[in-house]
């Protein structure tokens, strides 16, 4: 390989080395200062190694546990039931569009794309669904408003569809007796699982990290999501023992408050940087498989 | 990421002759759609009707239908105020870095990831710098807090300390500050997640090309400037043109959670959406975010439109619709 320039590869895996240490960093800043002493923070501030270990945050948190529990709870119910139903709402759309045989089809793409260009904004939104559809303070504001589908997912998915589909499989499907449902169910879904799969992530993604909707439908502490939790323990940390209710003062001076800051957002991280190795090839293969189709 | 192509086949403009539709047969392919097509309707539609709340003075106890018209009285006070500039400016400026410096650091970025040969490595640098895109702002904003943090932040008692700077800086009040800390923000979220893409293009590329100019000789440098830019560029500015179409749009997390909605920077750091936002939730004036939710909402069609129509006259296929 006698053209191949040795500088150029070199400067390129010595850059990208660097550029994941500083991806990385911000999260190691993170955990260290978790696992530091309340005093030593004082004392020095957040650093990248602990000067004084301690897990006192973290037996802190345990303790006091049962809000951090619940919407750990909420966030996994909304995760899973939002992508499940989200998944199967875009399924169903995109399948009859990816089908020329669809009566109206040109009429409902463009129902869909018009969705996607012009916006009534967040105004308008909230007083659809907080005075029309009355959904403050319920479960449902976390699930429903903005996130079960977008045209973005169902035009990706239709593209793959028209791709993948064999036009003569369900013809010859439907000559064997087989309704839509039926080729929906045995021929579709089989052959889409690579676009469900990645659909399937981002939603879920979408759910999981999603704050805006509890930020604006949700008023009752019971009802925080893992976000919300933390976005209000941000702006006031006192909000973990105040909502404890019992012994607030007391509890207030032994909380080692710093850290215990800084461990609750490892607790809200963890679940997605332990799952990410998993699904990580997936995640890639998603991102491009937009970028080729987009 | 919202560039879907649309066909443009036949299939999406509604034929002129009056087709015969067999809707007994394919009633089944209709009924399917229907949570869809409710839920867009509910979601996406009903909101746009709503928009005229922008011309009416909100009260709840009367609700949205009954509350008086006050025509543009909301408006008026909207762009009397400094805030219409400050918002607007705000919103575009950091677009304009954002997508401009974002889609070089990005490119760059892909253009080492092919050089990369090695799989496994390949693989684990991809992961890791794509890894930012998936946390939450609420998570990012603590990421940012433990460096910026005024009493127990990284950057005041240790970075700082060690450049020989004296005084702590009060990071979250001082507004100079944030149009630097955002755009490093933003890039260290979006940089990875847009190599991505960017290494999908490439990828693309006929490897018969590189084969032919290998065999000449060329330097892998004359490869990059004479094969890759020529044939990846006209993909880059119609990504950047269509990005350029949602330029009075932000990205709400990152202009709230970050500054943890700090009212001392305003001056910088607030935009068309936080405005809205902060109207709504209590922290400002329900009619004023309404007219400027209103003005976002038609600029930014505009824009749209007006970027689609130059994307088709320089390359149909690449065009929204």
């Amino acid at each position: 390989m006698k053209n191949e320039s040795p500088i150029l590869t070199w400067l390129s895996y010595i850059s990208l080395l660097v550029f994941s240490v500083i991806c990385i960093l911000p999260f190691f800043l993170l955990i260290s200062a978790s696992l530091t002493d309340q005093n030593s923070i004082v004392a020095n501030g957040y650093s990248f190694l602990p000067k004084v270990f301690s897990t006192s945050a973290y037996e802190y948190l345990f303790m006091r546990g049962n809000d951090i529990i619940r919407a750990y709870g909420i966030s996994v119910f909304i995760t899973v039931f939002g992508t499940c139903s989200g998944l199967v709402i875009t399924l169903l759309m995109a399948y009859p569009l990816a089908r020329t045989e669809t009566p109206h089809r040109g009429l409902i793409m463009f129902f869909i794309f018009f969705s996607m260009l012009f916006s009534g904004g967040l105004v308008p939104t909230y007083l659809i669904y907080a005075q029309l559809l009355d959904l403050k303070n319920t479960i449902w504001a976390l699930v429903i408003p903005g996130l079960l589908t977008n045209g973005y997912y169902i035009m990706m998915m239709r593209i793959f569809m028209q791709g993948s589909i064999s036009k003569d499989l369900i013809e010859s499907a439907q000559i064997d007796g087989a309704g839509e449902y039926r080729v929906l169910w045995s021929i579709i879904i089989p052959t889409s699982t690579p676009i469900l799969a990645v659909i399937g992530l981002f939603t879920a993604i979408m759910y999981w990290n999603d704050w805006q909707n509890g930020m604006i439908y949700i008023t009752k502490p019971e009802l925080f999501s893992i976000q919300n939790l933390l976005q209000r323990i941000m702006q006031d940390i006192q909000f973990i023992t105040n909502n404890m209710g019992a012994n607030a003062s007391g509890a207030l001076q032994q909380m080692p408050s710093d850290t215990v800051k800084m461990a609750i957002a490892v607790l809200g991280s963890l679940p997605i940087l332990i799952a990410y190795p998993f699904f990580q090839k997936f995640f890639i293969k998603g991102i491009m498989f937009g970028a080729v189709k987009g | 990421m919202n560039q879907v192509s649309m066909p443009t086949d036949s299939s999406v403009i509604p034929k002129k002759k009056k087709k015969k539709y067999n809707y007994r047969k394919y009633s089944p392919l209709l009924i399917m759609m229907i949570p869809g097509f409710l839920y867009i309707l509910i979601n996406n539609y009903l909101p746009m009707f709503g928009i005229v709340i922008a011309f009416k003075e909100i009260n709840f106890a009367k609700g949205i239908l009954q509350s008086d018209w006050i025509g543009l009285a909301n408006f008026k006070y909207l762009f009397q105020t400094s805030d219409a500039y400050i918002i607007t400016r705000n919103t575009i400026l950091y677009n304009v870095v954002f997508i401009i410096a974002g889609t070089v650091l990005s490119f760059i970025t892909a253009l080492m990831l092919i050089e990369i040969k090695n799989k496994f490595l390949l693989r684990t640098y991809q992961a890791i710098i794509s890894m930012p895109h998936l946390i939450s702002w609420v998570i990012l904003s603590y990421l940012v807090y433990a460096f910026l943090s005024a009493e127990n932040g990284l950057l005041n008692r240790t970075i700082l300390p060690m450049l020989g700077i004296e005084g702590d800086i009060s990071w979250y009040t001082e507004a100079k500050y944030w149009p630097v800390i955002l755009t490093l923000v933003d890039f260290w979220k979006g940089v990875g997640y847009g190599s991505i893409v960017f290494f999908a293009a490439l990828l693309g590329i006929n490897e018969e090309y590189y084969e032919a100019a290998r065999i000449d000789g060329a330097s892998r440098w004359k490869q990059i400037t004479g094969i890759t830019l020529p044939l990846v560029v006209p993909v880059i500015i119609v990504m950047t043109l269509l990005k350029l179409g949602r330029i009075f749009y932000s990205d709400f997390g990152l202009f709230y959670q970050v500054t943890l909605n700090s009212g001392a920077l305003f001056e910088t750091t607030a935009t068309i959406d936080t405005y809205v936002f902060n109207g709504l939730t209590g922290g400002g004036n329900m009619g004023m975010s309404a007219a400027a939710g209103f003005y976002q909402s038609i600029v930014g069609f505009i824009l749209v439109i007006t970027v689609n129509y130059l994307v088709r006259r320089k390359d149909k296929e690449s065009a929204l619709f």
